[in-house]
């Protein structure tokens, strides 16, 4: 029991502390001998804590001239919505991701995350696999806008990570679409 | 009744150390409800253990639960007898044969001078009056359930014919609002351990066949990457982060490979890789979707879904990659494939009508047996012994674990307050 206490109290800061830190998510592991966890435990936190120190820092002296999220475009707002078992980007997207387009190609040192995910029906992967194949459609329709391969990449959350946590029509179609992150978000 | 008092108190203590210590990670013991069962079950006493006490009460009320937890036993009480039963030669033996009985479990717990204690039993034909087994454990105290879970395995074995499955694991994750948690129960849900917590998805846990290991893939680094991870040392280390999606590992009987889908050259297809990472192949190349590989036991073939006919249905190909073979056309939907142990069937989740089914599908026959009717069926796992198949389903909104035998007879759910349970994959 004791061991369990030690090792739960930990767990218990670390949860208490991770929520500020942004970046990496931090992950306990829980299934290492005691003394060995703790000691690790302690070194990941402290190891967390400096990442989203620098991270912090960086994005501080980042500034708005050069942090994207900061500019015109609104790139990193807007999200791409699909209908029910609709895969393929609906016509009304066209002018928005010509803007997307041009601002990327303006800023070719830029790299970005595309977010495919579904609604909450059916399998953990099959919908990951359907959330995917959302963001590998807005990825092939910015590449024919001449966006590179090399400056995108296309990620699915499946279920995982609803906007809109409901199980009505609304919450459902909220949850079907791509959003455009700056990599790594 | 004794049984409830156990689990109440078992539940009491973790709220306790929750009280003090866990205002984020709410973990508490998982609550079971059984239903259905087989026709004709096999009544059983289950004798309180002599020299137990109100201490070790605790090992005769779980080898009770587990008896009757597989749906194919029944319990016949005779916890009024004082003393104990403990002795076959002991003249109100008959009083177990009278209440109905066909076979009696008799037990000793002897507290040794080391501090550890001595469990013994016996199984006993209550009409011949003949010892079916008879075993003795030493243990230490922290782990009676465990001494127990073996008790109602060799009674289980000896009165069904087929090993029990009451020492086995459960890996399943918890979801508490945005915290996420990977963590392996006993089969009973109790003896909760956290393997990895997470403020980001986990999902797809698959054990190594020899249990000591397990794949998952976590949202960690905001994309899903698949990592392996060892129960024994708890190190872990990534098998596959490629450009894109990440995903649905299956271990190859052996331990030395996994199937993983990746999204690295196009849509979501199936590839193999070493468990270290290394030696990625491709194995399928079409234009949709394939995913959910599950690696056959006798490591020869895998099943997947795919939507190459236009909808997700379940095929089966050679392990290394090559023609695949169609099994499933009933409906628009059928997902998740998971063999079972003797590799003849496997279950899987069918669509109907918009509600989410668990069904078996028996190879040689193509016979598809629904076998749950929740609506929101998903993720089924088998047994090692092949009886049972664990599968997330929903209870009043909240996500739970249950398990239905293979012939769909018995239900058991198990659920747990803190949080939803998904994702359920069943061990060794």
């Amino acid at each position: 029991m004791k061991k369990t206490i030690l090792g739960l109290v930990i767990v218990g800061l670390l949860a208490g502390c991770s929520t500020a830190e942004k970046k990496p998510a931090p992950v306990v592991n829980m299934s290492q001998p005691d003394a060995a966890a703790r000691a690790a435990a302690a070194a990941k936190a402290a190891a967390d804590r400096a990442a989203a120190e620098a991270a912090a820092l960086k994005q501080a002296t980042m500034g708005s001239e050069a942090n994207p999220a900061n500019a015109e475009s609104d790139l990193f707002k807007h999200s791409i919505y699909f209908d029910y078992n609709q895969y393929s980007v609906k016509d009304e997207y066209q002018s928005v991701l010509e803007a997307d387009a041009n601002y990327l190609n303006a800023h070719t040192a830029l790299k970005v995350t595309l977010q495919g995910n579904t609604d909450d029906r059916g399998s953990a992967e099959y919908n990951l696999a359907l959330g995917q194949r959302r963001a590998d459609a807005v990825r092939k329709a910015l590449n024919l806008l001449g966006v590179s391969q090399a400056q995108m990449e296309a990620i699915s959350f499946g279920k995982e990570k609803p906007r809109a946590t409901g199980d009505d029509d609304a919450a459902r179609a909220e949850n079907r679409r791509v959003d455009i992150v700056p990599q790594g978000e | 009744m004794n049984q409830k008092l156990a689990m109440c108190i078992l539940k009491m203590r973790w709220a306790f150390v929750l009280f003090l210590l866990l205002p984020f990670w709410a973990q508490a013991a998982m609550t079971i409800d059984i239903t259905g069962g087989a026709q004709s079950k096999i009544p059983v006493a289950v004798a309180p253990f002599a020299g137990a006490g109100a201490t070790y009460q605790l090992i005769t009320d779980v080898v009770g639960a587990d008896l009757l937890r597989s749906g194919e036993l029944s319990l016949v009480d005779v916890s009024d007898l004082n003393p104990p039963l403990s002795d076959p030669a002991d003249p109100r033996f008959s009083v177990a044969r009278q209440r109905g009985a066909e076979a009696v479990v008799l037990g000793t717990v002897t507290p040794l001078a080391s501090g550890q204690i001595q469990v013994s039993f016996r199984l006993m034909d209550a009409v011949k009056q003949t010892q079916l087994a008879g075993y003795s454990y030493t243990a230490d105290a922290s782990e009676l359930r465990a001494v127990a879970h073996k008790i109602a395995d060799v009674v289980y074995e000896k009165l069904i014919g087929v090993p029990g499955i009451f020492s086995s694991h459960i890996a399943y994750v918890i979801e508490q609002g945005k915290h996420y948690s990977l963590q392996i129960a006993d089969a009973d849900g109790q003896n909760v351990h956290s393997v990895l917590k997470s403020i980001e998805p986990i999902i797809s846990p698959a054990w190594s066949s020899d249990g000591r290991q397990i794949a998952y893939v976590s949202f960690e680094k905001n994309k899903p990457i698949v990592y392996v991870q060892s129960l024994t040392t708890g190190k872990r280390h990534i098998v596959a982060n490629f450009k894109g999606s990440n995903s649905a590992p299956s271990w190859s009987p052996d331990g030395s490979k996994l199937a993983v889908v990746l999204t690295r050259d196009s849509g979501s297809q199936i590839y193999e890789i070493n468990a270290d990472g290394s030696g990625l192949k491709r194995l399928t190349f079409d234009g949709g979707i394939d995913t959910e590989p599950d690696w056959s036991p006798d490591g020869q073939s895998l099943l997947f879904t795919s939507d190459r006919g236009g909808s997700p249905q379940i095929y089966q190909m050679p392990a290394g990659g090559g023609r695949a073979k169609r099994l499933t056309f009933e409906g628009d939907y059928n997902v998740s494939p998971a063999w079972s142990p003797d590799g003849k069937s496997f279950a899987f989740v069918q669509r109907n009508a918009g509600h989410f089914h668990i069904a078996v599908m028996d190879l040689a026959t193509g016979q598809v047996q629904v076998l749950t009717h929740g609506g929101s069926d998903e993720s089924p796992s088998f047994a090692s012994n092949g009886k049972m198949i664990v599968y997330a389903t929903r209870m009043n909104g909240r996500g739970v674990l249950a398990l239905v035998s293979s012939d769909g007879k018995t239900q058991v759910h198990l659920s747990d307050v803190a949080g939803n349970l998904r994702e359920p994959a069943w061990g060794r």
